[in-house]
């Protein structure tokens, strides 16, 4: 692999890292702050890319798509949080895996109610339909790049919201210790509502930026959902940054696993995960 | 107490035997010829599993739906896809339901429980799509037929295609998952036996499409050819990419038939354009026998008919040269195997015959996307027959 390749390669394991993180930080956020394990998190990806499907076919805009489909799915988030997962906070970890698995076949039979069971493809949008040459037999599509902006951009606000600002300070202050934070004063019900909603509208925001990539399909959030366990488990339970680190690393090996060890790349980033939790049990940057 | 207990157990036993059909005389009496269609009619190949189940009818209708003089009885099960529920399903139609055939699947993981049970039970079954290489070489069956293909089958005419463009060094790339497998050995034997290289071969796990890291290695190692076995959805996504990654018309892509399968619509067709492809049919075959399925199956149910639709009519042909030659007598089993075995079916993709494992020995055809066609350059392989391997029938 010469260099060229090799940061090619690079920059396609930090572009999926950076994707798996979107999806990630609402799932170590809500299971940090609310101790919900949501397995429905990837249907909330799929109800993304679905969202994108749906509104670019109405109105031919991806950013107005993506625009009124974050509204929608963060109405959706905040919905849900108040109708149901409000009233598992409390429960044993089992009944929560039970609701949100029972959760994921509601939406897949309301996608296939709505959308069927169809591969559906989003357009990229004409305005990034371009590639960059790279190489004399490599180009990369420009939208690759814009979502890795995207993805960049977000990450940054993300992690500027979270240690910088003061709505950032009671969401990590809630992790920490929910009971204390009460306490202070702080409206911890209200929090809860506002991180499930921010976390459903990430995963979401993810599934429609990805859509013009990837095809849009049924069960396409389920994948994605394991990864995201395995960003969570690597990063830290709860801890923003560490889904960060988790989900470049995640990233990075497994684009390198599948060029350099190819018969072995389904399970490196499994390998990954054993080795960590050996030796940091609690992942690398639990709070 | 005794007695109670006796009561008791005679009417749980008499309940039992009721239950299974014991009492039940029904099924004797009834002269009809039991049909059971175990298809996925729901979840993600319910689209294939109707066109088997239509081309199927249509095959039968056009002989007044009778098999060998007595009339017809169909029972359905949605197999929904679900290995888990294949030996459940598949029992259901031949104990509770008594089918004299049963007519499935499209998904190989639901194949093998179905193959499981015909092996035990004996009954009659027709494959209309599953390309499971087990089916009809190391677990062969007298009572096992199959009207599509094994899943080398389409790729192991790839390679001659590939030399005779002067394409001599190859990168193959697929699912890693068993149709993926058996895909890539059948490139592997007709392109080492064509005299080609295959320089790397690529995997991912199946239904991934995170594509961007090997297309990078393709363009890295700038092969003279790719070839690959994807279908569906993930074959879409895997044309897009290709095309995005500036790779089409850079280096040519092959691939399996159901690379390009009833996918080419508006908006992947410019992607998709100079693709190579082998399989058994194309939509855009000019014959005359195609040409009148064609329109009969468009009036009929109003929509156009694919290879699925064409596996399943088959199979309905097959059962009915069967069902002929032995007068609709099916507990005649060795007649009627022999008779199925030595069929020439008049099919829509050109006759073919069965071979001694009882999978098709067909015609394999080289197509090439053109706007949103697979148009037919020729055939690739004459009288194609999968070696069944390992089966004992041999």
């Amino acid at each position: 692999m010469d260099f060229a390749n090799f940061s090619i390669q690079l920059l396609n394991g930090v572009q999926y890292g950076l994707l798996l993180f979107l999806l990630a930080a609402g799932l170590t956020l809500i299971f940090g702050i609310m101790g919900v394990v949501n397995l429905a998190h990837g249907s909330f990806y799929m109800i993304g890319a679905y969202l994108a499907y749906a509104l670019t076919g109405a109105w031919d805009s991806l950013a107005l798509a993506v625009v009124v489909g974050t509204l929608i799915s963060i109405a959706l988030g905040w919905g849900l949080e108040k109708l149901l997962f409000r009233h598992f906070y409390h429960r044993p970890h089992l009944d929560q895996v039970l609701l949100t698995f029972g959760l994921i076949y509601i939406f897949e039979e309301l996608r296939s109610m709505l959308w069927g069971d169809d591969v559906h493809s989003v357009g990229v949008p004409e305005a990034l339909n371009w590639s960059i040459a790279l190489t004399d037999t490599l180009s990369y599509p420009a939208y690759r790049l814009f979502m890795l902006a995207i993805c960049t951009l977000l990450a940054l606000g993300l992690w500027l919201f979270i240690s910088k600002t003061k709505l950032g300070m009671k969401i990590r202050a809630g992790a920490f210790n929910s009971d204390m934070a009460q306490a202070l004063g702080i409206n911890i019900v209200r929090l809860h509502a506002l991180v499930f909603a921010m976390g459903v509208a990430l995963a979401a925001l993810g599934g429609m930026l990805i859509a013009p990539l990837s095809s849009v399909y049924p069960h396409m959030g389920s994948q994605v959902l394991i990864m995201c366990f395995v960003v969570v488990v690597i990063g830290g339970i709860g801890s923003v940054r560490g889904a960060l680190t988790a989900a470049l690393l995640v990233g990075l090996v497994d684009t390198f696993g599948k060029v350099l060890l190819p018969q072995f790349a389904s399970m490196l980033v499994y390998v990954l995960m054993a080795l960590v939790l050996l030796y940091k049990p609690e992942g690398l940057f639990k709070q | 107490m005794t007695t109670r207990r006796l009561v008791l157990t005679r009417s749980a036993a008499l309940l039992g035997a009721a239950s299974s059909g014991l009492l039940l005389p029904a099924h004797a009496q009834s002269n009809k010829v039991r049909i059971g269609l175990m298809l996925p009619y729901t979840g993600t190949f319910a689209q294939l599993g109707q066109a088997c189940d239509n081309g199927f009818r249509m095959a039968l209708e056009e002989k007044g739906n009778q098999l060998g003089g007595r009339d017809v009885e169909f029972f359905k099960v949605d197999d929904e896809s679900e290995p888990s529920k294949g030996v459940e399903n598949a029992s259901k139609l031949v104990q509770r339901d008594k089918v004299d055939v049963l007519i499935g699947s499209v998904h190989s993981g639901v194949q093998m429980g179905i193959h499981k049970v015909a092996r035990e039970t004996g009954v009659l079954n027709i494959i209309p799509n599953a390309g499971m290489h087990a089916a009809t070489r190391a677990l062969c069956a007298p009572n096992v037929f199959r009207t599509s293909f094994t899943n080398s089958q389409p790729t192991l005419a790839l390679g001659k295609a590939m030399m005779a463009k002067g394409h001599k060094k190859a990168v193959w790339i697929t699912w890693k998952y068993a149709a993926g497998d058996e895909a890539g050995e059948g490139f592997k034997e007709g392109y080492l036996a064509a005299g080609g290289t295959i320089v790397k071969e690529l995997g991912l796990p199946f239904p991934n499409v995170e594509f961007q890291a090997l297309l990078t290695e393709i363009a890295s190692i700038k092969p003279d050819a790719v070839a690959c076995f994807f279908s569906g959805g993930g074959a879409s996504k895997f044309i897009r990419d290709y095309a995005a990654a500036g790779l089409r018309g850079k280096i040519p892509l092959y691939g399996s038939g159901f690379l390009t399968e009833g996918l080419l619509d508006d908006d992947l067709a410019p992607s998709a354009q100079g693709i190579m492809t082998t399989l058994h049919y194309s939509t855009s075959l000019v014959s005359k026998r195609n040409d009148a399925f064609r329109l009969a199956y468009a009036k009929k149910f109003k929509m156009q008919p694919d290879v699925y639709a064409v596996q399943g009519y088959d199979a309905g042909q097959l059962l009915v040269q069967g069902a002929d030659a032995v007068k609709g007598d099916f507990t005649n089993k060795k007649a009627l195997h022999a008779a199925l075995e030595a069929a020439v079916i008049d099919s829509p993709r050109g006759k073919f015959t069965m071979s001694k494992a009882h999978n098709p020995v067909q015609d394999m055809y080289l197509r090439e996307v053109k706007g949103k066609e697979n148009v037919v350059l020729g055939v690739a392989a004459k009288a194609l027959s999968d070696s069944g391997a390992g089966c004992k029938m041999l």
